[in-house]
């Protein structure tokens, strides 16, 4: 039987627009001593290394092999994943399973993206097919766009919706000395930022970041051994459903009453596995990767925090402000950092700080069960729930 | 380690072009041969993960492309970026958590379709190295030079690799270049970048493989041939090339020490029956036959001289033809596997060994076998 | 098959990967390639835990993680570790005209080799522990091409 992990460090770079002054290797190095210092361990004590980016927004190939100066993986087994956005979640799940498995006690987790480093948008076209989506699609920000009008139409959620969504996770961010971008906004400055595609407008939309994370986990075998308290997985799951731009939109799906299934179906995974049965009571924090403020609206339904179309008045109600219900993303989340690569990580290392009760002004009261997920790929989706007690026994 | 097995494989030919068919189709075919040789349908694969690069197949998350292929809807999946062998190690320890009886694990590369040179190139820091040009040829042949050096290996060593090898792949109905080789021919072949002739590189190739792996549990269920991963262990040295010493192989002999202590193999030479490594090029083979432990250091050209290393020898080492006769990356290191299955269960056809009870797969990533991964399976637990 | 197969090539779409690239030296890289442009120097950094001399030069060392503070100055000239000629010539990878080599060069003062190109050399003089020297680029930009190749040293009598 495997064994039980928990998240015992964490250590991640200020997260910001460029990082001239270090070179990759030295960026991923900044987090992973960090993290490193945090779990009051050293290099020498780490068993395995599982380091995660997006091979085109840096343009270097075998990032496993190239990153060891950085990564601390010198005569270390290293192995590099990478699944698009959803790469920092699927990092994560990599060192949980290194260290289910029993084969590693101590694993260390990387990743990083330095997004200032390239074009964003023409290394994400490059993600859809060469010949039905890529002459036609035009990056991530229409895609998105695609999926923000039919849920206003399926719903009647509005772009003011949309609004309050980004001006929430910009205001936490306030709380984050390591986020990006630190703006006050209002529904006003969203509403009247130019449009990309839309209904999507700039306001709406994450920014470019370069970054790194890092993040300690050990097993329970092991876990007396640091100083933090241990901030415990208790499940995770993923989908990675769609090959084709079109395939998340097909009405077969809607008509049977999926509209995110590869997120809708890794929660109720998870939830069950868990025994969750009232999210939006039961979990409480959420660090969700949400790429674009529609993304705030939509996964609150996906996720069951609300019924279908009830996703605007949750938000709109407060719940997920800094004092409801369940706050999401009091980091200030992927629309105020979003080194890609790193992305997904930092939403697992939040819920880390939350349940330790180490996040400083954007810690949330007694927290002891955490929500992260990650978003990428073509709608795919990663959930990780995370929890102050040791589980009864291990499961994935 | 708790028992794991290999349940099912699956290979399509490698060839220099599949022009028909595109990433998903070579994924699918492999994916059919790996269930129908377990005898499986999709629904019994508990969670799949995949292996693909997106430098080699030109895409951002090259995963996409065969998400339908690999019939991972409605499953776990993940993708590792690197040698086949690095990503059925994932797949094992999914197995290992507890979370899932069977993974499948699949690999694609169409060397075909994009431009080897230039997609090696980008292993190079983009600050130090990669505008001078180097690339895997180039680069490995600086470490083929610093080992030769070292052990006063030749040439004509190196060249019995590529007769024994290419030769071999006549047996192997997957194989993409049988060839019927004498060491004058490649030592008249033409050089590539000094010492590497052409025949002492492996060619550019189209293919994908598949393997199922089960709990024990599981594999009772699913076959009477098992094959048992019985240790399984990588390590990485370090990056700037001039940092490492290019004739030592330090992490392959950590990575091998760790595999077989997890196996219970104190002395490969005596327990270890056949051997499938990562020959990209000639050279290699013997270079990692020592690391293996398989001889002294430098001694490899020696032991394959000897014909220990032959089809009827010893110590068989890529009856298959190895990456010599097809080497889609990525893909290689998953082959290196199968074959050591196939020849465990004595399904290796015309090119069967007799009495494989244990053997070793070795797969490789980053430049001059930066990192490796080191199987032994045995026909028992 | 279908009959619509029998005289149809398969059809192949051309495309290229066009994204730019702006990669930055960071601080350590940046004072290596400026003293490489502008005072035609090699610097390295030394571990003060390992002692280990490294070049190109390491922010921290990847061994024992300690920040190498200490910047070295290293000679131009070198030993030639392992070496290799290219016979085939790339046309969007190769610097040089062939035949023209690659070497791992350890300068003067450094504990870790330097991967290069090789120029100027006779057929069959590359040999492990040639003295080596490094030539500059008349208009230097600040990268490692600002040293064109190592070619064997010359005593000039």
């Amino acid at each position: 039987m495997g064994k039980r992990v928990a998240v015992v460090g964490v250590g991640m770079t200020k997260q910001r627009s460029s990082r001239p002054d270090v070179n990759g290797q030295e960026l991923i190095n900044e987090a992973v001593r960090a993290a490193l210092e945090d779990a009051g361990i050293s290099r020498r004590d780490i068993d395995a290394v599982v380091i995660g980016n997006m091979d085109h927004f840096e343009g270097i190939n075998y990032v496993d092999t190239w990153s060891v100066d950085g990564s601390g993986a010198l005569m270390k087994p290293i192995m590099k994943l990478t699944t698009g956005g959803t790469t920092g979640t699927t990092v994560a799940m990599a060192a949980y399973y290194h260290v289910a498995s029993g084969l590693f006690d101590r694993v260390l987790a990387v990743g990083w993206e330095k997004n200032s480093e390239s074009d964003t948008t023409g290394a994400i076209i490059t993600a859809f097919d060469p010949f039905w989506d890529r002459p036609i699609f035009a990056g991530a920000v229409a895609g998105l766009a695609l999926e923000a009008t039919q849920y206003m139409h399926l719903t009647g959620a509005t772009e003011e919706d949309a609004a309050y969504v980004a001006v929430r996770e910009r205001r936490h961010a306030l709380n984050n000395p390591f986020a990006h971008l630190h703006i006050n906004l209002t529904i006003e400055d969203v509403m009247n930022s130019p449009y990309l595609s839309w209904p999507v407008k700039m306001g709406d939309m994450c920014p470019r970041t370069d970054g790194a994370c890092a993040v300690v986990f050990a097993s329970e075998d092991v876990v007396e051994e640091f100083p933090n308290k241990p901030a415990w997985i208790l499940a995770v799951a993923d989908r990675h459903l769609w090959a084709y731009t079109s395939d998340p939109y097909v009405n077969q799906a809607i008509e049977n009453g999926w509209w995110f299934p590869a997120l809708e179906w890794s929660a109720r995974e998870v939830y069950d596995k868990v025994g969750i049965k009232d999210p939006l009571k039961e979990i409480d924090v959420a660090e969700l990767y949400l790429p674009y403020s529609f993304a705030g609206l939509r996964y609150m339904e996906s996720l069951g925090f609300c019924e279908r179309g009830g996703g605007p008045d949750l938000v709109r109600s407060g719940a997920t402000d800094m004092g409801g219900e369940c706050p999401v993303n009091p980091s200030g989340g992927v629309m105020s950092s979003n080194a890609i690569g790193a992305t997904g990580l930092l939403r697992v290392a939040e819920c880390a700080l939350q349940i330790q009760g180490r996040a400083g002004d954007r810690q949330v009261p007694d927290v002891k069960i955490a929500l992260a997920t990650g978003f990428g790929g073509c709608f795919w989706s990663d959930v990780l729930l995370m929890g102050r007690e040791m589980p009864e026994k291990p499961r994935g | 380690m708790e028992p794991v097995a290999v349940v099912g494989v699956g290979m399509t030919a490698m060839r220099r072009e599949r022009r028909k068919d595109g990433y998903a189709d070579l994924v699918y075919e492999a994916v059919c041969l790996a269930l129908e040789d377990a005898g499986m349908t999709i629904d019994q694969v508990d969670n799949v993960v995949t292996v693909s690069n997106d430098f080699f197949d030109g895409r951002t998350i090259s995963s996409m492309a065969i998400q339908d292929a690999c019939g991972s809807y409605d499953k776990n999946v993940s993708t590792v970026e690197g040698d086949g062998t690095f990503g059925a190690f994932y797949g094992l320890m999914r197995i290992l958590s507890g979370s899932f009886g069977t993974t499948l694990v699949c690999a694609h590369h169409k060397g075909s379709e994009s431009e080897m040179a230039l997609i090696t190139n980008a292993m190079f820091d983009p600050i130090y190295e990669r505008f001078l040009g180097v690339e895997a040829i180039t680069s490995s042949a600086l470490q083929a030079r610093a080992y030769m050096d070292k052990y006063g290996v030749t040439e004509e060593d190196c060249a019995l690799v590529s007769v024994k090898n290419h030769g071999n792949a006549f047996r192997n109905p997957v194989a993409q270049l049988p060839l019927e080789l004498t060491v004058e021919e490649v030592m008249a072949s033409p050089y590539v970048a000094e010492p590497l002739k052409v025949l002492d590189c492996c060619p550019i190739s189209d293919g994908a493989s598949a393997v199922i792996l089960a709990s024990a549990e599981r594999a009772a269920k699913i076959t009477d041939k098992p094959v048992w991963v019985r240790g399984v262990a990588h390590c990485c040295d370090a990056y700037h090339l001039g940092d490492r010493d290019l004739s030592d192989v330090r992490a392959l002999q950590y990575a091998a020490r760790k595999a077989y202590s997890m196996a219970g193999i104190s002395d490969p030479r005596q327990e270890i029956d056949l051997v499938e490594l990562y020959d990209a090029f000639t050279y290699m083979e013997l270079m990692w036959l020592e690391g293996l432990g398989f001889c002294d250091p430098g001694d490899g050209g020696k032991l394959t001289a000897s014909g220990a290393t032959a089809l009827d020898g010893k110590i068989p080492v890529n009856p298959s033809g190895g990456c010599l006769s097809g080497h889609p990356v990525l893909v290689a290191g998953l082959n290196r596997i199968i074959e050591c299955v196939l020849q465990l269960r004595g399904d290796a056809g015309e090119r069967q060994v007799d009495g494989v009870r244990a053997a070793v797969a070795h797969g490789v990533n980053g430049p001059c076998g930066q990192s490796h991964c080191v199987w032994v399976l045995g026909g028992e637990r | 098959m279908e009959d619509w197969r029998k005289d149809q090539e398969i059809v192949v779409m051309e495309g290229r990967i066009k994204v730019p690239y702006r990669w930055a030296a960071g601080e350590v890289g940046t004072r290596y390639l400026q003293a490489l442009r502008d005072e035609m120097r090699f610097l390295g950094t030394r571990c003060p835990g390992c002692g280990i001399v490294y070049h190109p030069p390491r922010r921290n060392c990847p061994d024992c993680e300690r920040e190498c503070g200490e910047w070295v100055e290293l000679g131009e000239r070198g030993t030639l570790l392992t070496y290799t000629v290219v016979r085939r010539h790339h046309p969007q990878l190769s610097p040089l005209p062939l035949p023209f080599g690659y070497g791992i060069v350890r300068l003067e003062g450094a504990d870790t080799g330097f991967l290069h190109l090789l120029y100027e050399f006779q057929e069959g003089e590359l040999r492990a522990g040639l003295p080596v020297e490094a030539v500059f680029a008349q208009e230097r930009e600040g990268s490692v091409l600002d040293v064109r190749y190592f070619r064997p040293v010359r005593e000039v009598g």
